[in-house]
Protein backbone atom coordinates (compact mmCIF):
# COMPACT_ATOMS: atom_id res chain seq x y z
CA UNK A 1 0.00 0.00 0.00
CA UNK A 2 2.19 2.43 1.36
CA UNK A 3 5.30 1.30 -1.38
CA UNK A 4 3.71 3.03 -4.29
CA UNK A 5 4.72 6.64 -2.41
CA UNK A 6 8.12 7.78 -3.09
CA UNK A 7 10.62 8.09 0.04
CA UNK A 8 10.84 12.25 -0.66
CA UNK A 9 6.73 12.73 -0.66
CA UNK A 10 6.79 10.68 3.00
CA UNK A 11 9.47 13.04 3.76
CA UNK A 12 8.26 16.35 2.32
CA UNK A 13 4.71 15.76 3.32
CA UNK A 14 5.34 16.90 6.94
CA UNK A 15 6.34 20.17 6.30
CA UNK A 16 3.92 22.13 4.36
CA UNK A 17 1.02 19.58 3.18
CA UNK A 18 -0.02 17.50 6.17
CA UNK A 19 2.06 20.05 8.73
CA UNK A 20 0.65 18.64 12.07
CA UNK A 21 0.12 22.26 13.35
CA UNK A 22 -1.05 23.76 10.21
CA UNK A 23 -3.13 21.56 8.97
CA UNK A 24 -4.42 18.84 11.52
CA UNK A 25 -4.13 20.92 14.39
CA UNK A 26 -2.12 18.55 16.73
CA UNK A 27 0.78 19.63 19.25
CA UNK A 28 -1.43 23.28 19.81
CA UNK A 29 -0.64 22.97 23.70
CA UNK A 30 3.44 23.29 23.32
CA UNK A 31 2.86 25.32 19.57
CA UNK A 32 0.96 28.29 21.72
CA UNK A 33 2.90 27.84 25.26
CA UNK A 34 6.38 28.18 24.44
CA UNK A 35 6.49 30.28 21.79
CA UNK A 36 7.09 33.75 23.56
CA UNK A 37 10.82 33.96 22.24
CA UNK A 38 11.97 31.97 19.00
CA UNK A 39 14.89 30.01 21.30
CA UNK A 40 12.08 28.38 23.29
CA UNK A 41 10.37 27.43 20.19
CA UNK A 42 13.71 25.52 18.61
CA UNK A 43 14.24 23.84 21.58
CA UNK A 44 11.00 22.62 21.90
CA UNK A 45 10.50 21.52 18.56
CA UNK A 46 14.23 20.02 18.59
CA UNK A 47 12.90 17.92 21.89
CA UNK A 48 9.65 16.98 20.61
CA UNK A 49 11.40 16.10 17.41
CA UNK A 50 13.90 14.05 19.14
CA UNK A 51 10.79 12.28 21.24
CA UNK A 52 9.05 11.14 17.71
CA UNK A 53 12.16 10.46 16.10
CA UNK A 54 13.59 7.54 18.83
CA UNK A 55 9.37 6.84 19.60
CA UNK A 56 9.46 6.30 15.72
CA UNK A 57 12.47 3.67 15.37
CA UNK A 58 11.13 1.52 18.08
CA UNK A 59 8.01 1.14 17.61
CA UNK A 60 8.52 0.48 13.88
CA UNK A 61 11.05 -2.05 14.99
CA UNK A 62 8.68 -3.59 17.29
CA UNK A 63 5.55 -3.29 15.57
CA UNK A 64 5.21 -6.90 15.15
CA UNK A 65 5.63 -7.53 18.43
CA UNK A 66 3.25 -5.29 20.84
CA UNK A 67 0.21 -7.23 20.82
CA UNK A 68 -2.65 -5.45 19.36
CA UNK A 69 -4.79 -5.21 22.32
CA UNK A 70 -2.22 -2.76 24.55
CA UNK A 71 -0.60 -1.31 21.39
CA UNK A 72 -2.21 2.18 23.03
CA UNK A 73 -0.48 1.95 26.69
CA UNK A 74 2.88 0.57 24.99
CA UNK A 75 3.50 3.64 22.98
CA UNK A 76 2.44 6.06 25.74
CA UNK A 77 5.21 4.16 27.56
CA UNK A 78 8.03 4.20 25.34
CA UNK A 79 7.01 7.98 24.52
CA UNK A 80 7.58 8.69 27.94
CA UNK A 81 10.78 6.97 28.49
CA UNK A 82 12.07 9.11 25.71
CA UNK A 83 10.56 12.12 26.99
CA UNK A 84 12.29 11.31 30.45
CA UNK A 85 15.65 11.55 28.86
CA UNK A 86 14.95 14.60 26.94
CA UNK A 87 14.41 16.04 29.95
CA UNK A 88 17.07 14.78 32.06
CA UNK A 89 19.59 15.93 29.12
CA UNK A 90 17.99 19.85 29.07
CA UNK A 91 18.09 19.62 32.82
CA UNK A 92 21.62 19.07 32.77
CA UNK A 93 23.24 20.76 29.88
CA UNK A 94 20.73 23.43 28.89
CA UNK A 95 19.11 24.22 32.63
CA UNK A 96 18.29 27.89 31.27
CA UNK A 97 16.19 26.93 28.56
CA UNK A 98 15.04 23.51 30.43
CA UNK A 99 13.60 26.40 33.29
CA UNK A 100 11.73 28.60 30.94
CA UNK A 101 9.93 25.35 29.25
CA UNK A 102 9.02 24.03 32.68
CA UNK A 103 6.23 21.13 32.61
CA UNK A 104 5.79 22.05 29.18
CA UNK A 105 8.88 19.91 28.52
CA UNK A 106 7.31 16.57 30.42
CA UNK A 107 4.23 17.54 28.59
CA UNK A 108 5.98 16.00 25.58
CA UNK A 109 4.31 13.05 26.26
CA UNK A 110 0.90 14.23 25.70
CA UNK A 111 1.62 15.65 22.56
CA UNK A 112 -1.04 14.03 20.30
CA UNK A 113 1.25 14.47 17.38
CA UNK A 114 3.96 12.00 18.95
CA UNK A 115 0.98 9.36 19.44
CA UNK A 116 -0.62 9.95 16.16
CA UNK A 117 2.10 9.04 14.18
CA UNK A 118 2.89 6.17 15.90
CA UNK A 119 -0.40 4.86 15.51
CA UNK A 120 -1.23 6.61 12.08
CA UNK A 121 2.24 5.50 10.58
CA UNK A 122 5.43 3.52 12.63
CA UNK A 123 2.96 0.38 13.50
CA UNK A 124 2.25 -0.35 9.95
CA UNK A 125 5.54 1.14 8.36
CA UNK A 126 9.16 -0.33 8.29
CA UNK A 127 12.02 1.90 10.05
CA UNK A 128 13.47 3.60 7.03
CA UNK A 129 9.84 5.04 6.42
CA UNK A 130 8.74 5.41 9.39
CA UNK A 131 12.23 7.49 10.26
CA UNK A 132 11.55 9.75 7.04
CA UNK A 133 7.66 10.30 8.14
CA UNK A 134 8.73 11.54 11.71
CA UNK A 135 12.15 13.78 9.97
CA UNK A 136 9.44 15.59 8.20
CA UNK A 137 6.41 15.95 10.57
CA UNK A 138 9.44 17.02 13.20
CA UNK A 139 10.77 19.84 10.91
CA UNK A 140 7.30 20.88 9.87
CA UNK A 141 6.46 21.20 14.03
CA UNK A 142 10.22 23.02 13.89
CA UNK A 143 9.06 25.41 11.43
CA UNK A 144 5.64 26.26 12.76
CA UNK A 145 7.13 26.89 16.48
CA UNK A 146 10.31 28.54 15.15
CA UNK A 147 8.36 30.81 12.78
CA UNK A 148 5.06 31.78 16.08
CA UNK A 149 8.21 32.32 18.23
CA UNK A 150 9.96 35.04 16.03
CA UNK A 151 6.95 36.66 14.98
CA UNK A 152 5.87 37.33 18.71
CA UNK A 153 9.34 38.20 19.89
CA UNK A 154 9.77 40.79 17.80
CA UNK A 155 6.48 42.41 18.23
CA UNK A 156 6.23 41.87 22.04
CA UNK A 157 10.06 42.47 22.99
CA UNK A 158 11.42 43.62 19.44
CA UNK A 159 14.27 41.07 19.13
CA UNK A 160 15.15 38.08 17.67
CA UNK A 161 16.74 34.95 19.04
CA UNK A 162 17.33 37.14 22.52
CA UNK A 163 19.24 39.64 20.23
CA UNK A 164 16.97 42.98 20.16
CA UNK A 165 16.81 44.43 16.52
CA UNK A 166 14.23 46.96 16.66
CA UNK A 167 16.14 50.12 18.32
CA UNK A 168 14.62 52.40 21.28
CA UNK A 169 11.85 53.78 19.53
CA UNK A 170 9.93 50.63 19.25
CA UNK A 171 7.42 50.02 22.16
CA UNK A 172 7.21 46.55 22.49
CA UNK A 173 3.41 44.70 22.31
CA UNK A 174 3.37 43.33 25.53
CA UNK A 175 0.24 41.49 24.29
CA UNK A 176 2.35 39.30 22.18
CA UNK A 177 4.21 37.94 24.70
CA UNK A 178 1.29 37.40 26.81
CA UNK A 179 -1.51 34.45 26.06
CA UNK A 180 -3.85 36.01 24.02
CA UNK A 181 -1.10 36.87 21.70
CA UNK A 182 -0.30 33.00 20.74
CA UNK A 183 -3.85 32.01 20.10
CA UNK A 184 -4.46 35.51 17.83
CA UNK A 185 -0.82 34.96 16.20
CA UNK A 186 -1.59 31.13 15.30
CA UNK A 187 -5.02 32.07 13.96
CA UNK A 188 -3.62 34.96 11.56
CA UNK A 189 -1.10 32.41 10.42
CA UNK A 190 -4.13 29.42 9.78
CA UNK A 191 -5.83 31.79 7.91
CA UNK A 192 -2.54 32.84 5.80
CA UNK A 193 -1.77 29.40 5.28
CA UNK A 194 -5.65 29.04 4.15
CA UNK A 195 -5.12 32.02 1.99
CA UNK A 196 -2.04 30.76 0.39
CA UNK A 197 -3.20 27.20 -0.20
CA UNK A 198 -6.40 28.86 -2.09
CA UNK A 199 -4.36 30.95 -4.45
CA UNK A 200 -2.04 28.40 -5.05
CA UNK A 201 -4.49 26.04 -6.17
CA UNK A 202 -6.48 27.83 -8.40
CA UNK A 203 -3.11 28.73 -10.25
CA UNK A 204 -2.32 25.25 -11.12
CA UNK A 205 -6.12 25.12 -12.52
CA UNK A 206 -8.14 24.38 -9.61
CA UNK A 207 -6.52 20.99 -8.94
CA UNK A 208 -7.72 19.99 -5.44
CA UNK A 209 -5.15 18.00 -4.01
CA UNK B 1 -2.26 30.36 50.32
CA UNK B 2 -6.05 29.69 51.77
CA UNK B 3 -7.91 27.14 49.81
CA UNK B 4 -10.13 29.42 48.64
CA UNK B 5 -7.66 31.47 46.81
CA UNK B 6 -6.01 28.35 45.31
CA UNK B 7 -9.42 27.17 44.11
CA UNK B 8 -10.11 30.89 42.79
CA UNK B 9 -6.85 30.49 41.07
CA UNK B 10 -7.01 27.81 39.41
CA UNK B 11 -10.67 28.28 38.16
CA UNK B 12 -10.09 31.81 36.82
CA UNK B 13 -6.81 34.10 37.15
CA UNK B 14 -4.71 31.04 35.36
CA UNK B 15 -7.04 29.37 33.92
CA UNK B 16 -5.53 25.85 32.24
CA UNK B 17 -6.97 26.08 28.98
CA UNK B 18 -6.51 30.31 28.34
CA UNK B 19 -2.91 31.23 30.42
CA UNK B 20 -1.75 27.80 30.42
CA UNK B 21 -2.53 25.81 27.07
CA UNK B 22 -3.43 23.15 28.28
CA UNK B 23 -5.86 20.60 27.04
CA UNK B 24 -6.20 22.84 23.82
CA UNK B 25 -7.42 20.32 21.51
CA UNK B 26 -10.94 19.27 22.69
CA UNK B 27 -10.79 23.10 23.29
CA UNK B 28 -10.80 22.86 19.53
CA UNK B 29 -12.90 19.58 19.08
CA UNK B 30 -15.17 19.76 21.19
CA UNK B 31 -16.58 23.12 21.66
CA UNK B 32 -19.42 23.32 19.09
CA UNK B 33 -22.40 22.76 20.76
CA UNK B 34 -22.91 24.12 24.88
CA UNK B 35 -24.37 21.21 25.85
CA UNK B 36 -21.22 18.59 24.75
CA UNK B 37 -18.98 21.23 26.35
CA UNK B 38 -20.72 20.56 29.53
CA UNK B 39 -20.28 17.20 29.81
CA UNK B 40 -16.53 17.61 28.68
CA UNK B 41 -16.42 19.57 31.15
CA UNK B 42 -17.89 17.15 33.95
CA UNK B 43 -15.82 14.11 32.96
CA UNK B 44 -12.77 16.25 32.60
CA UNK B 45 -13.67 17.55 36.07
CA UNK B 46 -14.43 14.16 37.10
CA UNK B 47 -10.86 12.64 36.33
CA UNK B 48 -8.79 15.31 37.59
CA UNK B 49 -10.01 15.16 40.91
CA UNK B 50 -9.34 11.19 41.08
CA UNK B 51 -5.88 12.27 38.78
CA UNK B 52 -5.13 14.82 42.15
CA UNK B 53 -5.82 12.08 44.62
CA UNK B 54 -4.35 9.54 42.81
CA UNK B 55 -0.80 10.73 41.34
CA UNK B 56 -0.12 12.40 45.54
CA UNK B 57 -0.45 9.39 46.93
CA UNK B 58 2.10 7.59 44.48
CA UNK B 59 4.42 10.35 44.18
CA UNK B 60 4.76 10.69 47.81
CA UNK B 61 4.53 7.37 49.21
CA UNK B 62 5.89 5.54 46.05
CA UNK B 63 8.06 7.48 44.03
CA UNK B 64 9.80 9.49 46.91
CA UNK B 65 10.43 6.81 49.58
CA UNK B 66 12.06 4.30 47.13
CA UNK B 67 14.26 7.25 44.94
CA UNK B 68 12.96 7.06 41.70
CA UNK B 69 11.43 10.20 40.98
CA UNK B 70 12.58 9.73 37.64
CA UNK B 71 9.91 7.50 36.78
CA UNK B 72 7.46 10.49 37.32
CA UNK B 73 6.64 10.95 33.41
CA UNK B 74 6.01 7.04 33.10
CA UNK B 75 4.04 6.18 36.03
CA UNK B 76 2.05 9.31 35.97
CA UNK B 77 0.86 8.72 32.39
CA UNK B 78 -0.01 5.15 32.88
CA UNK B 79 -2.20 5.88 36.22
CA UNK B 80 -4.09 8.60 34.28
CA UNK B 81 -4.82 6.19 30.97
CA UNK B 82 -5.52 3.12 33.29
CA UNK B 83 -7.81 5.51 35.55
CA UNK B 84 -9.58 6.67 32.43
CA UNK B 85 -9.94 2.76 31.74
CA UNK B 86 -11.34 2.20 35.29
CA UNK B 87 -14.00 5.24 35.28
CA UNK B 88 -15.18 4.13 31.95
CA UNK B 89 -15.98 0.39 32.90
CA UNK B 90 -17.23 1.59 36.58
CA UNK B 91 -19.77 4.42 34.80
CA UNK B 92 -21.24 2.07 32.57
CA UNK B 93 -21.63 -0.50 35.17
CA UNK B 94 -23.54 1.80 37.69
CA UNK B 95 -25.13 4.67 35.58
CA UNK B 96 -26.29 4.37 32.04
CA UNK B 97 -27.85 7.57 31.32
CA UNK B 98 -24.11 8.92 32.68
CA UNK B 99 -22.01 7.03 30.61
CA UNK B 100 -24.54 7.98 27.59
CA UNK B 101 -23.52 11.71 28.58
CA UNK B 102 -19.84 10.99 29.28
CA UNK B 103 -19.00 7.92 27.64
CA UNK B 104 -17.87 9.03 24.18
CA UNK B 105 -15.33 12.03 25.67
CA UNK B 106 -13.29 9.62 27.91
CA UNK B 107 -10.94 8.34 26.15
CA UNK B 108 -10.40 11.63 24.63
CA UNK B 109 -8.94 12.36 28.13
CA UNK B 110 -6.02 10.32 28.16
CA UNK B 111 -4.68 12.55 25.98
CA UNK B 112 -5.65 15.76 27.62
CA UNK B 113 -2.36 17.52 28.18
CA UNK B 114 -4.68 19.06 31.37
CA UNK B 115 -4.94 16.01 32.80
CA UNK B 116 -1.03 14.98 33.40
CA UNK B 117 -0.36 19.09 33.27
CA UNK B 118 -2.62 18.99 36.46
CA UNK B 119 -0.22 15.99 37.98
CA UNK B 120 2.99 17.69 37.28
CA UNK B 121 2.09 20.98 38.68
CA UNK B 122 1.01 19.63 41.92
CA UNK B 123 4.44 18.09 42.24
CA UNK B 124 6.75 21.21 40.88
CA UNK B 125 4.56 23.50 43.61
CA UNK B 126 4.58 21.16 46.04
CA UNK B 127 1.22 21.11 47.31
CA UNK B 128 -0.09 18.93 49.80
CA UNK B 129 -2.95 16.34 49.67
CA UNK B 130 -5.65 18.76 50.24
CA UNK B 131 -4.20 21.26 48.16
CA UNK B 132 -3.63 18.99 45.31
CA UNK B 133 -7.74 17.93 45.82
CA UNK B 134 -8.42 21.36 45.51
CA UNK B 135 -6.40 22.42 42.91
CA UNK B 136 -7.75 19.52 40.93
CA UNK B 137 -11.35 20.55 41.86
CA UNK B 138 -10.30 24.29 40.53
CA UNK B 139 -8.91 23.60 37.14
CA UNK B 140 -11.54 21.15 36.18
CA UNK B 141 -14.28 24.07 36.91
CA UNK B 142 -11.83 26.65 35.42
CA UNK B 143 -11.62 24.03 31.91
CA UNK B 144 -15.39 23.78 31.99
CA UNK B 145 -15.65 26.91 32.17
CA UNK B 146 -13.83 27.80 29.16
CA UNK B 147 -15.26 24.93 27.43
CA UNK B 148 -18.81 26.25 27.87
CA UNK B 149 -18.22 30.12 26.85
CA UNK B 150 -15.95 28.76 23.86
CA UNK B 151 -19.02 26.99 22.98
CA UNK B 152 -21.39 29.46 23.44
CA UNK B 153 -19.69 31.72 21.07
CA UNK B 154 -19.39 29.22 18.20
CA UNK B 155 -22.80 28.59 18.33
CA UNK B 156 -23.48 32.45 17.59
CA UNK B 157 -21.00 32.65 15.04
CA UNK B 158 -22.50 29.86 13.08
CA UNK B 159 -25.36 32.42 12.15
CA UNK B 160 -21.98 35.34 11.39
CA UNK B 161 -20.06 36.24 7.90
CA UNK B 162 -16.83 35.06 8.92
CA UNK B 163 -14.33 36.02 6.67
CA UNK B 164 -13.88 32.79 3.87
CA UNK B 165 -10.07 32.26 5.29
CA UNK B 166 -10.74 32.38 8.88
CA UNK B 167 -13.41 29.63 8.67
CA UNK B 168 -13.01 26.74 11.51
CA UNK B 169 -9.66 27.08 13.23
CA UNK B 170 -8.35 30.71 12.53
CA UNK B 171 -11.35 32.22 13.85
CA UNK B 172 -11.68 29.83 17.00
CA UNK B 173 -7.58 31.06 17.49
CA UNK B 174 -9.14 34.65 17.28
CA UNK B 175 -11.94 33.82 19.82
CA UNK B 176 -9.63 32.27 22.25
CA UNK B 177 -7.44 35.04 22.22
CA UNK B 178 -10.09 37.53 22.94
CA UNK B 179 -10.82 34.94 25.50
CA UNK B 180 -7.47 35.09 27.03
CA UNK B 181 -7.64 39.10 26.98
CA UNK B 182 -10.83 39.00 29.01
CA UNK B 183 -9.46 36.51 31.50
CA UNK B 184 -6.42 38.83 31.94
CA UNK B 185 -8.90 41.06 33.35
CA UNK B 186 -8.69 38.69 36.54
CA UNK B 187 -4.88 38.84 37.49
CA UNK B 188 -4.44 42.03 39.45
CA UNK B 189 -7.35 40.16 41.61
CA UNK B 190 -4.41 37.66 43.41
Amino acid sequence: MSSTISLKTEFVKGIWKENPVMASLLGLCPALAVTNAAMNGLAMGLATTFVLLSSSLMISALRNFIPHQVRIAGYIVIIATFVTVADRFLAAYLPVISASLGPYIPLIVVNCLILGRQEAFSSRNGIGRSLLDSLGMGLGFILVLVVLGIIREILGSGSIFGVAILGDWFTPWMIMILPPGAFLTLGILIALANWYNDTSRSKDGGVVS
Amino acid sequence: MSLFLLFFSAAIVNNFVLSYFLGICPFVGVSKRVSSAVSMGMAVTFVMLITAVVTWLIYHLLLVPFEVEILEYVSFILVIASLVQLVEMFIRKVSKPLYDTLGIYLPLITTNCAILGLALFSVLRDYSFIESVVFGLGAGVGFTLALVIMAGIREELELAPVPKYFQGAGITMIVAGGLALAFMGFAGMI
